[in-house]
């Protein structure tokens, strides 16, 4: 069991070199310099500046400067915000990109799962066929033609709930929304596949040999065994909430980290570029492992200790 | 002799895209305490949905029981409630399948399998069901009970499986069991272990056994009647020496001479019989077997044979039992020799 922690920890600080290194050397072919105005700077201004943030050194050097600060859990500071680190930007804009996507992830999961459910046990009925035709619409509708058409009605027209901005849980209610249609598309989808998968295995008919009555062969039966695979999801699930914060934080003006990034690939803040990235990918690194781990916990069959 | 299940001109049917299966079109037979009774027959000829239909667990969405009865102390499960089939199901019939493999719930303890079934038939508190469980499994003779009753299915073999699948089977001590196929997906040798212990606690507790096989071998281990079906229908039923040693229907004779013979040279290759079963969706006219009998009647393709009483056990389906039928000596070499197997599998 130590053995398997201790090389997934390794697997999971190459992942993190690997990602590292190529958004470093991405980040060179961005066009533009990373500081406001660069056409009303001097020479002189400009030479200096670039001593300052060490972009005057060599890129293998600087690569090997930022690598060295990293280990010490330091991501620099931004070009942007002037004596700022990185490090507390993201703190500061964690916040609510962190509240509206585990609302939508717990929202969009529990609507998801009822759905997908009821369109199984129901199979080929038209709940069934309504809900597939809910999944597909979620699926390939871009979450922020969802968004947008929610600001319309709800906010703007209706004024049932905030357009805009950030000042309260009620604004939160219309991004989490706009981002749990992804995630309803996803799992109803899916679990009602699994669930069609156990209802055809033999060991439901055994179930129902017993004597048990429906539910109980449903309850303790199906939905237990096609509820384990759902564990799999999370990791897409985590990149879909990180992609769509970046456009629904927008929309709504969200002070959260996606609208934070958005705005530093606009300007060139190659520094927070670079922590942002890395954040995200520490996430959904960390998301993969522990959704391993809870694999092996659910399922008897697969052992942690086998592996690695 | 005690009648405790009878099954009367039972017909039941599939829909799917190319229409309608008639996958049981009139079998009747009846099953007595403690007896075994064997259907067999080639793979598609309708044994596990007849199994199936006396358990009513057909799959609800495409089919249905067209007609007939089950007869079951007074009731006729047909027209029974789903609630009230539920109650009958693991406590008073039981049924055991044929892949132990698939059959076991792979994320729950074997205890908790075996358990389920006693909770819900009987009131007891879970200190005593688990020592049940723990009997249980010891009866099946598993080795460590105690231990092995808090693990899961993919930590047994498939012999194991299955006698986990019996105990959970006998849990309530059941009048009936179902076995449908319950050895033909394991090793020869396990596969004899599997039948001694289910003639061992069908003695110790008077069980009357449906057993569901292709091979006849098995049946002349196990059985005391037999019934013979093809397409949906029963040919020949009769008891185990009169299907033996006095068949009358080709298909039964097709069956035997197809069967491997203990005396016999065992260089020379089985005869299996030529042709395939005839698709459910689009049965010929007259006996469904007429395709691929080498003794058919001008009238077997037209009009299909009526039952003809042989003895008070033994009927048949066919028209050479007609009296305006030529004779026909069934052929050399089948009945009475294969009974040799028996000693055979008993031994093994
Ligand atoms: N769920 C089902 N849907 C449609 N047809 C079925 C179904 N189950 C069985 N059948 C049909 O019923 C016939 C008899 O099947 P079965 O009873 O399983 O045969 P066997 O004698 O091998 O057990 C087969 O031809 C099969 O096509
Ligand atoms: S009825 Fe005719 S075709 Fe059918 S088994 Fe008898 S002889 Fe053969
Ligand atoms: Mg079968």
């Amino acid at each position: 069991m130590r053995n398997y922690f201790l090389s997934r920890l390794g697997y999971m600080l190459v992942t993190l070199l690997i990602i590292v290194t190529a958004t470093f050397f991405f980040m060179q072919l961005l066009p533009g310099t990373p500081f406001n105005n660069p056409e009303k700077l001097t020479e002189q201004q400009l030479l200096s500046l670039n001593e300052k943030y060490g972009l005057d050194k060599p890129i293998a050097l600087q690569y090997f400067i930022y690598l060295g600060n990293l280990l010490q859990f330091d991501l620099g500071l931004s070009f942007q915000y002037e004596g700022r680190t990185v490090e507390s930007i993201i703190g500061s804009r964690i916040g609510p990109s962190a509240l509206i996507g585990l609302q939508a992830v717990v929202f969009g999961t529990a609507a998801g799962l009822l759905l997908g459910m009821i369109s199984a046990l129901k199979h080929n009925s038209f709940l069934d066929y309504t809900s597939v035709f809910i999944a597909v619409l979620g699926m390939s509708v871009p979450s922020f033609v969802f968004a947008a058409l929610m600001q319309y009605y709800l906010g703007v027209k209706l004024q049932w709930l905030p357009a805009a901005l950030w000042r309260g849980w009620e604004y939160t209610i219309m991004p989490s929304l706009a981002l749990s249609v992804m995630v309803i598309a996803t799992v109803a989808r899916f679990i009602r596949t699994e669930m069609l998968e156990v209802l055809g295995q033999d060991y439901v008919v055994t179930a129902r040999a017993k004597g048990l009555t429906e539910k109980a062969v449903i309850v303790k039966h199906v939905v237990r065994n096609a509820l384990i695979p759902v564990v799999t999801m999370l990791g897409p699930l985590t990149v879909g909430i990180m992609t769509g914060t970046l456009v629904i934080e927008k929309i709504f003006a969200v002070p959260g980290l996606g609208e934070q990034f958005t705005l530093s690939i606009m300007v060139n803040d190659y520094s927070v570029i670079m922590g942002i990235t890395l954040f995200y990918s520490s996430l959904f690194i960390l998301v993969v492992m522990i959704v391993d781990i809870l694999y092996g916990v659910l399922d008897p069959r697969i052992s942690l200790k086998g592996e690695g | 002799m005690e009648k405790i299940l009878s099954v009367e001109n039972l017909h039941v049917s599939f829909y799917s895209d190319g229409g309608e299966i008639a996958a049981v079109r009139g079998v009747s037979f009846d099953v007595n305490k403690g007896e075994t009774l064997a259907i067999v027959g080639e793979s598609g000829s309708g044994k596990s949905v007849t199994a199936k239909t006396l358990m009513k667990l057909l799959p609800k969405q495409n089919s249905i029981i067209k007609q007939g009865d089950v007869k079951y102390g007074g009731k006729n499960l047909v027209q029974l409630t789903n609630r009230d089939m539920e109650k009958l199901r693991g406590s008073e019939i039981s049924m055991v399948f044929q892949d132990p493999m698939t059959s076991l719930n792979p994320t729950m303890t074997i205890g908790k399998q075996v358990m389920e079934g006693l909770k819900r038939h009987r009131t007891m508190s879970k200190k005593t069901a688990y020592t049940r469980t723990v009997e249980l499994l010891e009866l099946v003779g598993i080795p460590d009970p105690g231990e092995r009753i808090n693990q899961y299915p993919h930590q047994f073999s498939g012999g194991m499986r299955q006698r986990v699948v019996i105990a959970m089977a006998l849990a309530c001590n059941p009048k009936m069991l179902i076995a449908d196929e319950p050895t033909t997906a394991l090793d020869v040798t396990i596969q004899a272990q599997i039948l001694e212990l289910m003639k061992e606690l069908q003695k110790k507790f008077q069980t009357a056994i449906i057993l569901i096989t292709h091979d006849l071998g098995v049946v002349a281990n196990m059985a005391q009647r037999v019934a013979v079906m093809y397409a949906g229908e029963i040919m020949e039923s009769g008891t185990l020496d009169e299907i033996f040693y006095q068949p009358k229907h080709p298909y039964t004779w097709g069956l035997l001479s197809s069967m491997p013979k203990l005396h016999a040279d065992r260089s020379l290759p089985l005869t299996p019989i030529p042709g395939t079963p005839p698709d459910l969706s689009h049965l010929p006219e007259g006996c469904p077997f007429a395709p691929r009998c080498q003794y058919a009647l001008k009238v077997c393709h037209q009009y299909e044979p009526g039952k003809t009483k042989v003895s008070t056990t033994h009927t048949v389906s066919c028209w050479l039992e007609d009296e305006r039928a030529p004779k026909v000596k069934k052929p050399e070499g089948i009945g009475g020799m294969q009974r040799g197997r028996q000693s055979k599998i008993a031994g093994s």
